[in-house]
């Protein structure tokens, strides 16, 4: 994103202007300046003092990414500010200490006056209350007045175990409804555009929907219409919630308001094991996790990671799983000439092949979605052989927030590591002049359909030896002498490149579909029973290795990766 | 605490008289069995097991079965938190998955693809019946199971409602639901 900034480039920090004061009694000095939701520095809200200060404050239409719109009130709180005197001087206790005025009504001084925390700026001196009776009694008041006309859908709604007015109702609702009149009902299942539903029932307009397509995706496609009690979430007349991030709406949506039409009633998400990993539909790279269940993949949700993608991530590769559960995946390994069809007389014919080939005489395709593990065994093998190597470039068209135009979500690594050329793709023409004139008599493919790259069939079939690994068939897997089914990356560890340099790391969330086995696994007893070199067997052990090896990588480690990613000069 | 043993007088320790009394009551037991074709049994409760079919107590946690509501819909919404209570995983429920009006009453959106309870595994403690936020599945009054392969120890969703019956319960949310929406000119 273009507010992003990567914490390894920034320089020391200015020294931080601070301000004291007290938040539930303890005494706290908070920085007079935070950054907002576009990472501008401005007056630091009663919100974020508390966050600061360890006390949760609950809300609905806040969301740190997001303009303050303030209108759920959740978050009121009862606070007070040091007494001034005609003087204009503070007010002193008999003990000498600062007198507190707390914010009353105007005409109703023992009434608190509470402020929503999520806008309101602190000032010195100012105390806090967020667990005081007053504030206590605000939020049972604003919950009750949202839950007035709520269908309590619960069993019927996707949003059911991750919704904030469930969470909320359990820390300050009430068992039983005082509510007796009919509640008032609005359209349900409303058809929003092609990804989205809209239960206006539930919906309790708070606009983050409205703010994120306005003022994040600059497509003002949502707006509220009517009053009142008719008061709903609508869009423009004649215009469909169709930009290529509505469903991040469905994300921030603190109610089952906007659900998924993808993810609707498929699973309930409390099933569902959220494994941090990466998307790879682009060279972005958004932090996602992957929620799964028994070896089905469910759905993806962005990550935060303010280095790469915010909060959000786009449509087509939030979309882009199905294929991880694909009926016709490679699941058995496959000879064309001998019956070995296991991994163990697989691996040992084709070590017997490559120890017999000849410099000059193999070229490898590999692929810039396959991990930078997986290129660095691949680009050992490569060196052994001086072989020609390269990968295929994918490119669609790019948008102004996330999306690359290059679609691969490895390019750089493959490009680091030494698989592909500066211009990826150059050298597959070699490649195919190679096996036209027939110096070149093995071909190795990883994850990739030459045929549709200028290595046809016909020039496939003048090959001794063609040793194709793959995640789904297609022509080149049909004509492959040994095939070796692979992972996809929610199968497997490994980490990607993406497009700014960023090294970042995913992880397993479910088991490989019948046979496959990852792919740093297998490569790399063939490159030790090719090359004699023995390296490590893990995953944590081979990227470390590689960084040590590989000067671009600095020698980061696996555990230095963290969550975020380390950003790496490319 | 330590209870005194009875210290046995010569007559107990002797044995033979205490087998010879209970050899006489089996004996009385055998002559009226075989004379009068009277047994404990019969007279106690009128019958033995096999033959006569416990009567069960009020409240009694029999197998789970799903219901119907008097109109004939399937109750369930498919909302899975049967599936999650269930402490030994025989409950399995397919969700219908994102094809609209596919329940059985329309505003309810979604009721369950299908239903599996494994009768094997069900160790009728009563979580589902309680956690169900629809009053959709009721432990009943069955409690001899029996199959002949592991297979069709699965109760299926057909099968579940056809044992389970129509629940005669005077709540109906969803109609109830619609009928309001209806009256304030929403289509449901």
């Amino acid at each position: 994103m273009s507010n992003a900034t990567t914490t390894e480039t920034k320089p020391a920090p200015p020294p931080v202007d601070k301000m004291k004061i007290k938040i539930d009694g303890r005494e706290i000095e908070v920085p007079k300046m935070m950054p907002d939701w576009q990472g501008k520095l401005q007056p630091t809200t009663m919100l974020q003092a508390c966050a600061a200060a360890g006390h949760d404050v609950p809300h609905y239409c806040y969301h740190p990414k997001l303009p303050i719109a303030g209108n759920c009130r959740m978050c009121l709180v009862e606070f007070g500010t040091p007494a001034m005197g005609p003087d204009r001087k503070p007010v002193l206790n008999e003990d000498g200490s600062a007198k507190i005025a707390k914010s009353v009504l105007p005409y109703e001084p023992t009434s608190p006056r509470g402020a929503i925390a999520c806008a309101t700026p602190i000032s010195p001196g100012m105390e806090i209350y967020p667990n005081s009776p007053a504030t206590k009694q605000m939020r049972e008041a604003v919950l009750e007045s949202l839950l007035i006309n709520h269908p309590l859908d619960c069993p019927i709604c996707d949003q059911a175990g991750e919704c904030k007015l469930q969470e909320y109702s359990v820390d300050h609702g009430n068992a039983a409804s005082r509510f007796v009149e009919e509640k008032v009902h609005k359209p349900k299942h409303v058809d929003l555009g092609p990804r989205i539903v809209l239960d206006d029932e539930r919906c309790i307009l708070c606009s983050r929907c409205v703010r994120f397509t306005k003022d994040i995706v600059g497509d003002d496609a949502l707006g509220f219409a009517q009053r009142g009690s008719h008061n709903t979430l609508t869009n423009f007349p004649g215009k469909q919630f169709d930009n290529n991030y509505t469903l991040n709406t469905v994300d921030i949506c603190p109610v089952g308001a906007l659900t998924s039409k993808d993810f609707r009633f498929k699973m309930r998400v409390w099933f569902l094991k959220e494994t941090k990993s990466i998307c790879t539909s682009c060279a972005t790279g958004c932090n996602v996790i992957v929620g799964s269940r028994e070896g089905n993949v469910y759905r993806y949700e962005p990550r935060e990671n303010d280095a790469v993608n915010s909060c959000w991530m786009c449509d087509s590769g939030r979309l882009n799983y199905k294929w991880i559960n694909r009926e016709d995946r490679l699941t058995e390994v496959q000879h064309l000439k001998s019956k070995a069809q296991s991994w163990p007389m697989a691996l040992k014919e084709i070590s017997e092949v490559l120890r017999k080939a000849s410099s000059g005489s193999v070229a490898i395709v590999a692929s810039a979605r396959q991990t930078n593990e997986e290129l660095y065994l691949l680009k050992k093998l490569a060196t052994k052989f001086n072989a020609i190597t390269d990968s295929v470039p994918r490119h669609g068209e790019s948008d102004k927030l996330l999306l690359n135009a290059d679609r691969n979500p490895n390019s750089n690594g493959a490009k680091l590591i030494g698989i592909s050329p500066a211009q990826m793709g150059s050298n597959l023409p070699k490649i195919a002049d190679g096996i036209r004139n027939g110096t070149i008599k093995t071909l190795i493919v990883f994850g990739e359909d030459v045929t549709k790259h200028g290595i046809g069939t016909d020039l496939l079939v003048k090959l001794d030896h063609l040793i194709v690994s793959d995640i789904l068939p297609n022509k080149t897997t049909e004509s492959a002498h040994y095939l070796l089914p692979g992972c996809a990356h929610a199968e497997k560890r490994g980490s990607f490149v993406n497009a700014k340099g960023r090294v970042q790391r995913f992880l397993q969330a479910i088991q490989p579909k019948g046979d496959a086995r990852p792919e740093w696994e297998f490569l790399h007893e063939l490159v030790f029973n090719v090359t004699g070199q023995n390296g490590f067997a893990s995953i944590e052990g081979l990227f470390n290795q590689m960084a040590q090896e590989i000067p671009a990588f600095n020698g980061v480690t696996w555990a230095v990766l963290g969550d975020a990613g380390v950003t790496i000069p490319t | 605490m330590i209870v005194e043993r009875k210290k046995l007088n010569f007559w107990e320790r002797l044995y033979l008289p205490a087998i010879l009394g209970g050899i006489k009551v089996t004996a009385r037991h055998f002559g009226r069995t075989l004379f009068k074709g009277k047994t404990a049994g019969k007279e106690l409760s009128g019958g033995y097991y096999p033959e006569k079919k416990w009567t069960v107590a009020e409240g009694y946690r029999g197998a789970p079965y799903l219901v119907r509501d008097p109109e004939g819909n399937t109750k369930c919404v498919s909302c899975q938190l049967c599936e999650f209570v269930c402490p030994p995983k025989a409950i399995k429920i397919t969700p219908p998955g994102p094809v609209m009006s596919n329940a059985d009453r329309p505003n309810a959106e979604k009721m369950p693809k299908e239903f599996e309870i494994n009768m094997l595994r069900c160790i009728f403690c009563g979580f589902c019946q309680e956690v169900c936020p629809e009053e959709s599945i009721f432990l009943q009054k069955d409690y001899s199971l029996n199959g002949l392969s592991r297979s069709e120890m699965i109760y299926n969703k057909e099968k579940l409602l056809a044992l389970g019956g129509v629940n005669n319960s005077p709540i109906f949310k969803w109609k109830q639901k619609a009928e309001e929406a209806k009256a304030q000119g929403i289509a449901p």
